[in-house]
Order: C-alpha cells, then sequence, then structure tokens
C-alpha cells in the first residue's frame, strides 16, 4: 500500500520527525474518480472468482435495495443500508448477504446471515472505505441464486484513518454493549433495534507517528444475535467495519422474551449482551 | 446574511469593545493575507500589524476565518505569545513552518528575550504544524499529557494532507514536535515577574485540549474551546465541551482569545453563541435518536436553525452531527 510505503520513509531523529516527498504522499492517496473506475473494473472480476467460482450473478433489480451517500462525509463512518425483497421461506428467501467493498484493503466488508425464521434481511450499518469504490451488495437464496446490486461511493482514507476522538472513554468501554430501540419492541410486529458494540475495530493500518509501528489489528469477528436463545442474524465482520461497530436489525419477535448478542475479536475478546424485549411498555 | 436577529442581539450587547477587536481583528486579516501573496520562505520582516498587542506584552496573530488553501497558506488559527521580564511563551504556532517563521519575527520585533516554552493548545494542523520554526530557540513545547498520543495516531495525516491543502511550497518543512513537558491538571511557566497558568482540560474540542491563563492582565486564552464567528468543530466529546464551557463560564476574565475569531472582552457573556450552537446539536440530535432515525437522517436536520450564525457552518455541521451522532447513541 502506497501510504505504507511514504510512512516508511519519515526518519525519527531524537523526537523530531519531518516528512519527506510530500507530494508523492497526496498523490498516493486518492485516486481520480475515472482511474479508480478503470482499476476497479479490474478487481471485481478477481474478487468474484475467488468468492464464488464459477457460479452465475444476477442483477438483483428492484429486490435489493442499497442506500449509500455519493461521497461521505467521512470515510471512517460511512452510512451503508440495504433491504432485499423476498419470500420470509421457500427457494427465493435470501439467507446470506455478502457485502464487498472492491477498493478496501480487505474487500469482503462482511457476510449477514438470516436465519429461516431469524430476521428480516435488512440492515443498517456503517462502513470504512479507503477509496473510491463500488460498494457491492450479493444476495444469496435458499435455493442458491445470486442477487447483486451495488453503488459507487466517493471517499478516500477510512481503513487507515485514525481511531476515534476520545481515547479514554474508548478505553473504559471496550467492549460494552448497547441495544437502542428496546421500548418500542411489541409481540408480532416488526421491530428494529440497534445493536451498538464498543471497539476500536482496528484495522492494523493505522500507522503510530511515536512508536513507528502499526496500531495492532484488533477487531471484531463475529457477532450472534439470538432471541428465546435462537440465533436470529449473525455476521462475519472484518477491518471495514466502523469503530464502534453498529447494527440495525429487524425482525419479528413471537412473544416478549430475551435478545442476546455475542461478539467475538481478533484477539479472543468475547462479550455479550441480553435485554429483555417486548415486555410491554417500559422506560 | 450572515447573523440571525438574535445573534446580532448578542454580538451587540457589548457596546464599542467587540467591535474593536472585531477592527483588531480585521486589520491583522488583511495585512496577514498581503504578506501571505509570496513565496512561503520570503525572507521578511514580520512587520508591524502581524501581531497585535491586545494586552501589556500579549501579542495575537488572527488566522482567517477560512478553510486552510493555498491563498491562506494554512493561516487560519490565532496563535501568539506572552513577554515576560526574563523570557517569552509562545501560544501556538500556526499551521505551516512559513507561519510559526512569521511568528518568530514577530516576537523579535518586539523582544530579544528567549522563547522559553512554546505551548501547544491541541493536537489540530492549524495551531501545531509551525512547531519546527522554534526549534532552533530550544523551548520546552508544552502540550496535554494526551497530546503525544494524538500527535502519533493523527500527525502522520495531517502532515501528509498538507501539501494538497496549502500547496507543495507552504508545506515545506513540515514535522511534528511532541511536547517534553505534558500538562494533568494545571502547570505553572514563570516567564520571570509573569506566570502563566496551563490547564489541561477534560475531553472537550479534542482529548487534548489546553488553556492558558495571564494573571498578569486577567486574559484567558482559551484556544479552541471558544470559536467566535465561525462555526465550532467537534473532535472530542460534546457532553464534555458543555461541561468545560461551564467551568470557564466561572473563571475571571477581562478578555478572552478564541482559537478562532476576535478577542471577547463581554465574558462570560461571549461564551453563549457557542454553548447555544453545541446544546442545539445535542438536542436534535438526541431527538433523531429517540426516534430511531439514523445518522443519515441527523445530518440533514440536526443543528440547521444555526445556520446562519456561523462562517463555514456548511463546511462543518454535518461532520460535527457525526460526531455528535455516535457520541451520544451511548447515552
Amino acid at each position: 500500500m502506497t501510504l505504507q510505503g511514504l510512512l516508511t520513509r519519515i526518519h525519527r531523529r531524537d523526537v523530531v520527525m519531518t516528512a519527506p516527498r510530500l507530494l508523492l504522499a497526496s498523490a498516493a492517496l486518492t485516486l481520480p474518480p475515472a482511474l479508480a473506475r478503470a482499476a476497479s473494473d479490474e478487481r471485481w472480476p478477481s474478487i468474484r472468482a475467488a468468492l464464488f467460482g464459477e457460479r452465475p450473478i444476477e442483477d438483483a433489480g428492484d429486490r435489493l435495495d442499497l442506500a449509500t451517500p455519493p461521497r461521505a462525509e467521512d470515510a471512517a463512518i460511512v452510512p451503508i443500508s440495504f433491504a432485499a425483497h423476498a419470500a420470509n421461506e421457500g427457494p427465493e428467501a435470501v439467507r446470506h448477504i455478502h457485502l464487498i467493498i472492491d477498493n478496501n484493503p480487505a474487500p469482503r466488508a462482511a457476510v449477514f446471515h438470516f436465519p429461516a425464521g431469524g430476521a428480516l434481511p435488512q440492515l443498517a450499518t456503517r462502513i470504512r472505505i479507503n477509496e473510491y469504490t463500488p460498494v457491492r451488495l450479493i444476495a444469496e437464496t435458499e435455493g442458491g441464486r445470486l442477487l447483486m446490486t451495488e453503488r459507487f461511493v466517493k471517499a478516500a482514507g477510512g481503513c487507515s484513518a485514525p481511531a476515534g476522538k476520545d481515547q479514554v472513554a474508548a478505553l473504559a468501554r471496550l467492549g460494552r454493549m448497547k441495544l437502542n430501540g428496546a421500548a418500542a419492541v411489541r409481540p408480532g410486529q416488526p421491530a428494529t433495534v440497534q445493536v451498538l458494540i464498543s471497539h476500536p475495530n482496528n484495522s492494523g493500518l493505522q500507522f503510530d507517528q511515536m512508536s513507528r509501528t502499526y496500531v495492532p489489528a484488533h477487531y471484531v469477528t463475529e457477532l450472534a444475535v439470538l432471541y428465546g436463545g435462537r440465533e436470529i442474524f449473525t455476521a462475519d465482520s472484518d477491518i471495514s467495519i466502523s469503530e464502534d461497530p453498529s447494527f440495525h436489525i429487524t425482525f419479528v419477535p413471537p412473544q416478549a422474551d430475551t435478545l442476546a448478542v455475542h461478539a467475538m475479536d481478533t484477539k479472543g475478546g468475547r462479550f455479550e449482551g441480553s435485554w429483555p424485549l417486548g415486555g410491554g411498555a417500559n422506560g | 446574511m450572515l447573523h440571525s436577529a438574535d445573534a446580532t442581539r448578542s454580538f451587540h450587547r457589548s457596546v464599542g469593545r467587540r467591535r474593536a477587536g472585531r477592527q483588531f481583528a480585521a486589520v491583522a486579516l488583511l495585512l496577514s493575507s498581503r504578506l501571505l501573496l509570496g513565496p512561503a520562505r520570503a525572507a521578511s520582516t514580520a512587520g508591524e500589524g502581524w501581531t497585535v498587542e491586545v494586552a501589556p506584552g500579549l501579542h495575537v496573530h488572527f488566522g482567517a476565518q477560512q478553510e486552510a488553501d493555498s491563498a491562506n497558506g494554512g493561516d487560519i488559527a490565532n496563535i501568539g505569545f506572552v513577554v515576560g521580564q526574563e523570557a517569552i511563551a509562545v501560544i501556538d504556532t500556526g499551521g505551516s513552518v512559513a507561519i510559526g517563521n512569521r511568528l518568530l519575527a514577530s516576537i523579535r520585533a518586539v523582544s530579544s528575550l528567549p522563547v522559553r516554552y512554546v505551548i501547544n493548545t491541541h493536537v489540530h494542523p492549524d495551531h501545531i504544524l509551525g512547531n519546527a520554526a522554534f526549534l532552533p530557540e530550544h523551548p520546552v513545547f508544552v502540550g496535554h499529557a494526551a497530546l503525544t498520543d494524538a500527535l502519533a495516531r493523527r500527525g502522520g495525516f495531517y502532515i501528509a494532507a498538507l501539501p494538497g491543502t496549502i500547496g507543495a511550497a507552504a508545506a515545506e518543512g513540515a514535522a511534528l514536535v511532541p511536547p517534553s513537558l505534558t500538562v494533568t491538571g494545571t502547570t505553572r511557566l514563570d516567564l520571570g515577574g509573569r506566570i502563566l497558568t496551563v490547564e489541561a482540560e477534560p475531553t472537550a474540542h479534542t482529548d487534548n485540549d489546553l488553556i492558558v491563563r495571564d494573571e498578569e492582565t486577567g486574559t484567558l486564552w482559551l484556544a479552541d474551546l471558544l470559536f467566535v464567528n465561525r462555526v465550532p468543530a467537534l473532535d472530542g466529546n460534546l457532553g464534555g465541551w458543555l461541561k468545560a464551557l461551564d467551568r470557564l463560564a466561572t473563571l475571571p476574565a477581562r478578555r478572552a482569545v478564541p482559537g478562532h475569531g476576535p478577542v471577547v472582552e463581554d465574558w462570560p457573556a461571549a461564551l453563549e453563541p457557542e454553548r447555544r450552537y453545541l446544546e442545539t446539536l445535542r438536542r436534535d440530535v438526541r431527538a433523531v435518536i429517540a426516534a430511531g432515525g439514523t445518522v443519515e437522517q441527523a445530518m440533514e436536520t440536526a443543528g440547521r436553525s444555526e445556520a446562519g450564525n456561523w462562517l463555514l457552518f456548511d463546511r462543518y455541521n454535518r461532520r460535527n452531527v457525526a460526531a455528535a451522532f455516535v457520541e451520544l447513541e451511548w447515552e
């Protein structure tokens, strides 16, 4: 990665670091849109072959809605939301959704799983975008069909951007979970709740100027949401999910019960949260 | 056009003195923009008027109320120095080595005393990238205990982005100079018969904010804890910033030097516009969160009632909303 190449050239003199070849640095960080599009057209075929082999991929058309901002305010917190319009059961039901960010260092940002009888195949989350890039969703049905939709997002530097604004607070809060939207949950009706996990989700690509090393990778890899002990949503995630991973999921709780969230990270950290839901009007 | 009626009323609350501050600022802006037309390394004497002695021995250079670009060379923050009987303290060094050099020249135009301290009020590039200009003076660089870590995490980006922002020539020589004296709580710096009290703040504008109090003149150098006329930039903690304002309002002061904008003497009323903006942000974002809204929805609506009150509003408000949102959704 060219940013890496630049940073290895910074020499430490006592406590002072000077920046060489600044012109090279600024050119390296972003590609002009035309160039980015050409480059990404080249990446997708190899990503596709690696993930899906020879399987046919259809255009999802209006079966899969994907919303992304055309240009991101903050490349490290790019909001993204999607919804698949499909039957809940049978061969056309959507069971997995792959989120691919072509030009990110780790293009497979996440795979979301929607087991039968679980959460609806829709989600909102926040991602990091490292360069101007296509963002693709590939929905996989019960019957094994692949449906794809894509958007183009202009942003840069999301994966190597420094961690958040308040380090002291972040450390104190590591692994803490929050559930927003619990009060509105009613049995038998679709409920959207937001799961928040306090976690730096360090990509391993953020460079520490003082120690001259990369901040070690430390990110959430697995997430499972259970309702009444039964899995309703799981995710495999990577460095492209923003700091403090956030997931809005939608499901229909059959009765009042407990929602539990389990998360795991690259250091073997395990985090849990649970909340009673659907018990009527509360706080 | 720029200010709503409410803002205009609050600005006119103090008679005369605030206007004088703005006149200083306007003159300083005019002169500084003329001086910046030449190449970054032009060996100009700083000239009179580049800094203004806003109180005896306390000099301020007013940065442009703009985003950093090649026209202003990154000269967008207020920086300055305090002269004691034996030594001088610099407070912030500007957005480039050229600006730092110009500040040093301004110092030498008024005093030959040694620069004993360079105080960096926080990590942002417009306040700190002139540090290298002062290395030959061998000062003690003073910063918040969290400043070194903040420089470690962000300094590389600031340096790498600089030529694209202000031009390759102006960016030349920019370096990260971390503090050797770090402040937790309060530290007193003696300039010889003149004490500066440096206080480390809990996370507010950033997680590494310092303020400087000059007892001799009753001046509070608040740096980016106070934005005047230009929209505040939230890069720390919204709740913490509002708490900081509560505390600052209890401190006695004859004047406050903001990080951006003119010196204010209507104290502590001068904090009110910023407090109002931050409280509006908090209220609006909380409402979106309570209604189950998303950060995108919040960015469209939160804070908009303040749009007419602030310079550069459209450049920063959405970012402020996003920062506030990811903080407040934990409440």
